[in-house]
């Protein structure tokens, strides 16, 4: 299997300060692959590494095959930042309208493109209203449904699901599990651990170091923990 | 393509926030009102022409409080009126005296006037065949200090609220992290750029029109130039504040930080755009004058306004403000580096 997303030997320096320490890692087709790790821990870092936002101090990032950052491969990718990116001036639809005509989309295909984003993340009857009339929960799954517009074929995705309730962040997580059938690769960072259960591949970061990665069940049956939060804190030198 | 998004998205912003609208449009025109109404004069030492005079007039003229400059023909003291070096000049028509004005400043006109004045009542005591001829080369007697400032102030109001709005509103793409998921799409940085450019250019425009027409036809100010001319100017002053405000507005934090840009960039600019006459100055404070792009933009306006001058005589003030919109564009798709490396 191809790896879609090939980290090697990655360092990140902001000043003095090393954040990320020579991660290493590689995601396939397919895939979904969980990031977790504490607050502070690189996760967001790494990311926009891969999201070609940012530059590595060394080490490579390479995503299909092209090395990163490449501006070409930003149309290719799909990508949710932590914090909510959105013009709380603008509707709901001049959003989605904005940013799909960035990634090249027009006439009849982006109304309909935005229109199933929208009721992807179960939005549709919210279309027209103003953002700053938004709650929390509903911008992040604005963000999330601007993130799908172009059908990106690799989805990076900075904890999609804080603020989203149980139910609403199951039905996600089936779209999500949906588009990896159909060949997105996706990566996601989170903190909460049922969450990581449903990924495909874990990558443990502890203080900018990838300390584990792995299935989950593997992670588990390693460090003989009966659930992800034990295995982390295990792989972090703490015994439960 | 990219650019008319960003564009398109400018515009619809604008149209959600009525209250911006209306401080880029109205505000202006409240202001240029209240300017209008409660406007005096200030005093000036007039530089004048003589030509020909007799002595003793000259000598005399001495003692008043002008500075004089010799010419040995009406054309060449016409020429240096022109160019702005006298504000008048004196020669001798069938042994009268006639004056000739510049014109275009009022305060300076009345300067010159008083000064002559007393002159002829000195020479002549009462006689009514020395009486000076007063002639304009520009304006009239009837132009007030409000037409000599109101085309600076034109220009103030097109400079100071583009840059405010462009620079905040540039400023909040950054903190609310737009700016980031912006990059993140494959938008190049100068179709940013350009995006903003073109999206607030049409507002600026729009604004450029309301403002010019406000202060000729209903306040009245004074207008012998082209209004096509005017908007020429007006729409490249506002590019220099756009850019301009875009680029400052990477150096601050928050709209209060940027609000600190008000005093450090704008309010000089006013003090030497000609709204003061800034021959009374230093000569190096002179030189300060012409990194100013107002200053430009002001000796633009008053030309077409007052003088009736067109656009090819003014083309050296053009080219300058259309260069301080390149550097700046320029700066401003290197500081968008900063954010994405590519
Ligand atoms: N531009 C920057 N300059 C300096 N330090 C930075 C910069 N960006 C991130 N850091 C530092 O890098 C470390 C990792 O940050 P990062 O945002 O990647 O963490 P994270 O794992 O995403 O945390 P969280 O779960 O809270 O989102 C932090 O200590 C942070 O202070
Ligand atoms: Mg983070």
């Amino acid at each position: 299997m191809a790896a879609r997303i090939e980290v090697k030997h990655v360092h990140r320096r902001f000043g003095n300060k090393t954040v990320l320490h020579d991660i290493s890692m590689d995601v396939g087709e397919s895939e979904i692959f969980g990031l977790l790790g504490p607050s502070g821990s690189g996760k967001t870092t790494l990311v926009k590494l891969i999201a070609g936002m940012d530059r590595p101090s060394s080490g490579t990032v390479v995503v299909e095959g092209v090395q990163m950052p490449r501006l070409d491969m930003l149309g290719r990718i799909g990508y949710m930042a932590q914090s909510d990116a959105l013009y709380l001036e603008l509707t709901a639809r001049e959003n989605l309208a904005f940013f799909a005509s960035l990634f090249g989309l027009a006439g009849k295909e982006k109304r309909l493109r935005m229109e199933e984003v929208m009721s992807l993340v179960n939005l549709t009857d919210a279309m027209n209203r103003l953002v700053s009339a938004y709650s929390g929960g509903m911008k992040r799954r604005l963000s999330l449904a601007i993130a799908l517009l172009h059908r990106p074929k690799v989805l990076l995705l900075d904890e999609p699901t804080v603020g989203i309730d149980p139910v609403l962040r199951m039905s996600i997580w089936r779209e999500l599990r949906a588009m990896c059938q159909d060949g997105t690769t996706i990566v996601v960072t989170t903190h909460v651990m049922d969450e990581a259960e449903k990924c495909d591949r874990l990558g443990m970061i502890r203080d900018g170091r990838l300390i584990a990665t792995g299935t989950p069940a593997d992670l588990k049956r390693d460090t003989e923990a009966s659930t992800i939060e034990e295995a982390f804190l295990a792989y972090g030198g703490v015994r439960a | 393509m990219r650019i008319v998004a960003v564009m398109n998205r400018i515009w619809r912003q604008f149209l959600h926030d009525k209250r911006t609208l209306a401080l880029m449009l109205i505000a202006p025109l409240l202001i240029l009102t209240l300017v209008a109404l409660v406007f005096n004069g200030n005093t000036y030492k007039p530089k004048i022409g003589t030509v020909h005079l007799p002595d003793p007039i000259v000598q005399s003229l001495a003692t008043t409080n002008v500075k004089l400059y010799a010419y040995d023909s009406t054309a060449n003291a016409l020429d240096a009126m022109k160019k702005q070096r006298i504000d008048a000049y004196i020669a001798l028509s069938d042994g009268r005296p006639e004056i000739m004005l510049e014109g275009s400043d009022p305060t300076i006109n009345k300067a010159v006037l008083l000064d002559m004045q007393s002159l002829s009542q000195e020479i002549s005591g009462e006689s009514q065949s020395l009486r000076p001829i007063v002639k304009y080369l520009y304006g009239s007697p009837t132009m007030t200090s409000f037409d000599s400032f109101g085309p600076v102030l034109i220009g103030f109001f097109a400079f100071f609220f583009v840059f405010l709005v462009s620079g905040i509103s540039f400023l909040k793409e950054r903190t609310t992290g737009t700016l980031e998921r912006l990059l993140a799409t494959p938008i190049r940085r100068w179709e940013i750029v350009t995006g903003y450019v073109g999206g607030f250019g049409v507002f600026t425009m729009v604004q450029a029109i309301l403002i010019a027409w406000y202060s000729v036809d209903v306040l009245g100010m004074m207008m012998v130039g082209q209004m096509l001319s005017l908007l020429v100017v007006t729409l490249l002053l506002s590019m220099t504040a756009l850019t301009l405000g875009i680029f400052l507005s990477s150096f601050a934090t928050s709209e209060f930080q940027m609000m600190q840009f008000i005093p450090l960039v704008i309010v000089p600019q006013v003090f030497f755009s000609g709204l003061f006459n800034i021959d009374t100055m230093a000569t190096w404070l002179r030189w300060l004058s012409k990194v100013m792009p107002l200053y430009y933009g002001a000796d633009a306006m008053r030309n077409i306004m007052v003088r009736g001058e067109d656009l090819g005589a003014i083309w050296l003030d053009l080219v300058v403000l259309l260069g301080f919109s390149a550097a700046f564009v320029l700066l401003n798709v290197l500081t968008l580096r900063k954010y994405r490396k590519v």
